[in-house]
């Protein structure tokens, strides 16, 4: 069965054309990255998958149901924020609120839940960060919490909205290789966007680039194609592989630089 | 000695009354300070004040004027959302027009220079029987409207896009809890006054959150230590003779300040970095 398909959606936020008759499949267990410059619509398609955002035309359908909001299928990890409200609270505490939280009355956690979070962490090796504070974890720790979550309620689909930003180098590909096992071992269909083709590369099966309202779903060498992103960009785009990397390149500046590069994360 | 003291009505009424309002301020207190809404709930208090007095202008019951005022704004607050860029602005001016209105109504009705003391600052050892009637009734509504409302709340409270994935409003939690603590703030009112509810709503689960990592234990520790304060307050102004407001408060930000200091102690001593 397919996990997720588009029919001829065509999707629009404040009065900006994001999506416009975009039709494609994606399969259960695929591990799809999902790039595009900022503003591309890699958010809104995710918020649109969630059933967060009215569809202008078309339909989405998840597992082969409409998508709706709240479908316990789907593991959800949001773009990550600065450390907020609860930052003082455990680990354990954090995850346990999620557990049946949109129902009304108090937070009970029962055993079959803590059950169920002690094997999510161990899951994702997350076991002993669970008892520490949020607020003294690193950001890559932190994101390791928020995977161990998205995996409670045992789900088949898992969107990441871009959970590589201010990870350095090292914390990035563990995130990585950790959702492609994750992903292997569970069966899951993965839809992972990230800011650089070469962060991800080495873990997707297919790559959807997003841009200008259109969208281009295949294999990496089908999509990072000259011809197919200079339609999606809209301007000339250059593809340069060199050293197991791929660039592309716009006017001889790296498109989609990450914008954390600068800054010594 | 205490004990000689609590022969007396109206010692008993204040450590029953105290008891219960801080009880219901510790526990609201809690998601107030996770959420970072603290000042609303100083803003609240305020407009329960502009209420309170234009009541009794007007020859109604003060406290329902406090109710209906500070339950108008709480839902107010709730609804124009949480992410209005500066809303703190916003909220200061509120509280100012309030505070100000207020001190109008009470000149214009020539005969309440006691009760402006009262409505201020509190006066826990007047409470009268049908004022503690009030308060538990209040207290009980309160505590059961939270904990209807609790899962989603902190679903929403820690995780908002999270849980708006998952099907919570947070409008509508969000709005929900300021009703919530409309009550509570008006309950409070009666024990420490308008300008010091801060000395039970967030005092205590302040320092209850520097203690514990949990949920349960935090919530449980604000509530416990809010009411430690408060019946401390009173027995240490009954020896006194200071005003009870004042020891209610002064132990609250003393109880903050060792929690504070217990936390860093813990921190050197496991090693792990000071925020």
């Amino acid at each position: 069965m397919s996990a997720i398909t588009l029919d001829r959606v065509t999707l629009a936020i404040g009065g900006r054309t994001i999506l416009s008759d975009v039709s494609l499949d994606i399969a259960e267990g695929e591990f799809v990255g999902v790039l595009g410059p900022n503003g591309a619509g890699k958010t809104t398609l995710m918020k649109a998958i969630l059933g967060l955002t009215p569809l202008e035309q078309g339909t989405i359908r998840v597992l082969g149901r409409p998508a709706t909001r709240g479908n316990p299928a789907i593991g959800y990890l949001p773009q990550i924020q600065a450390v907020g409200a609860g930052a003082g609270l455990a680990g354990r505490d954090f995850l346990s609120v999620s557990i049946r939280g949109h129902r009304w009355g108090l937070p009970l956690v029962t055993a079959a839940d803590r059950a169920q979070i002690d094997a999510c962490l161990a899951r994702v090796g997350a076991t002993h960060l669970a008892e520490r504070r949020t607020s003294e974890l690193s950001g890559g720790e932190r994101q390791r919490l928020q995977i161990a979550e998205a995996l409670i309620g045992t789900p088949k689909i898992l969107l990441l909205d871009e959970p590589l930003i201010s990870l350095d180098p090292h914390q990035q590909k563990v995130v990585v290789d950790l959702v492609r096992q994750l992903a292997r071992d569970l069966g899951l269909a993965v839809l992972f966007s990230a800011h650089e083709l070469n962060q991800v590369l080495g873990a997707v099966d297919r790559v959807l680039y997003l841009g200008h309202g259109d969208a281009a779903i295949g294999s990496v060498d089908e999509v990072i194609d000259p011809a197919v992103l200079s339609r999606l960009y809209d301007a000339p785009i250059e593809v340069i592989k060199a050293s197991g990397h791929i660039f592309v390149m716009s006017g001889g500046q790296v498109v989609e630089r990450d914008r954390h590069h600068d800054h010594g994360h | 000695m205490v004990t000689d003291l609590l022969a007396y009505d109206f010692v008993q009424r204040a450590f029953a009354a105290s008891g219960i309002v801080a009880a219901v301020a510790g526990t609201v207190g809690y998601f107030l300070v996770m959420r970072g809404q603290t000042f609303a709930g100083h803003a609240l208090s305020h407009v329960g004040f502009a209420g309170a007095t234009g009541a009794a202008l007007i020859g109604l019951p003060p406290l329902g004027g406090m109710i209906v005022f500070t339950l108008g704004a709480g839902i107010g607050m709730g609804l124009l959302g949480e992410r209005l860029s500066g809303r703190d602005v916003a909220t200061g001016i509120v509280l100012a027009l309030a505070l100000g209105f207020g001190f109008l109504f009470l000149n214009l009705n020539a005969s309440n220079a006691v009760q402006a003391t009262t409505l201020l600052f509190g006066n826990v050892l007047a409470v009268s029987s049908a004022v503690l009637a009030n308060l538990l009734v209040l207290g009980i509504a309160t505590l059961a409207a939270l904990a209807a409302i609790s899962r989603p709340l902190l679903f929403a409270s820690l995780q908002p896009e999270l849980a708006e994935a998952k099907g919570v409003s947070l409008r509508l939690t969000g709005t929900l809890f300021m009703v919530v603590v409309a009550l509570a703030v008006a309950q409070s009112v009666q024990i420490v006054g308008v300008l010091l509810v801060f000395a039970l709503m967030v005092g205590p689960p302040a320092a209850a959150q520097l203690l514990t990592a949990h949920l349960l234990p935090g919530v449980l520790l604000a509530a416990g230590l809010a009411i430690a304060q408060a019946w401390l307050g009173i027995v240490i102004a009954l020896h006194t003779d200071w005003p009870t407001s004042f020891c209610i408060t002064a132990l609250g930000a003393l109880l903050y300040l060792a929690a504070r200091g217990w936390s860093r102690h813990r921190r050197t001593i496991v090693g792990a970095p000071l925020r």
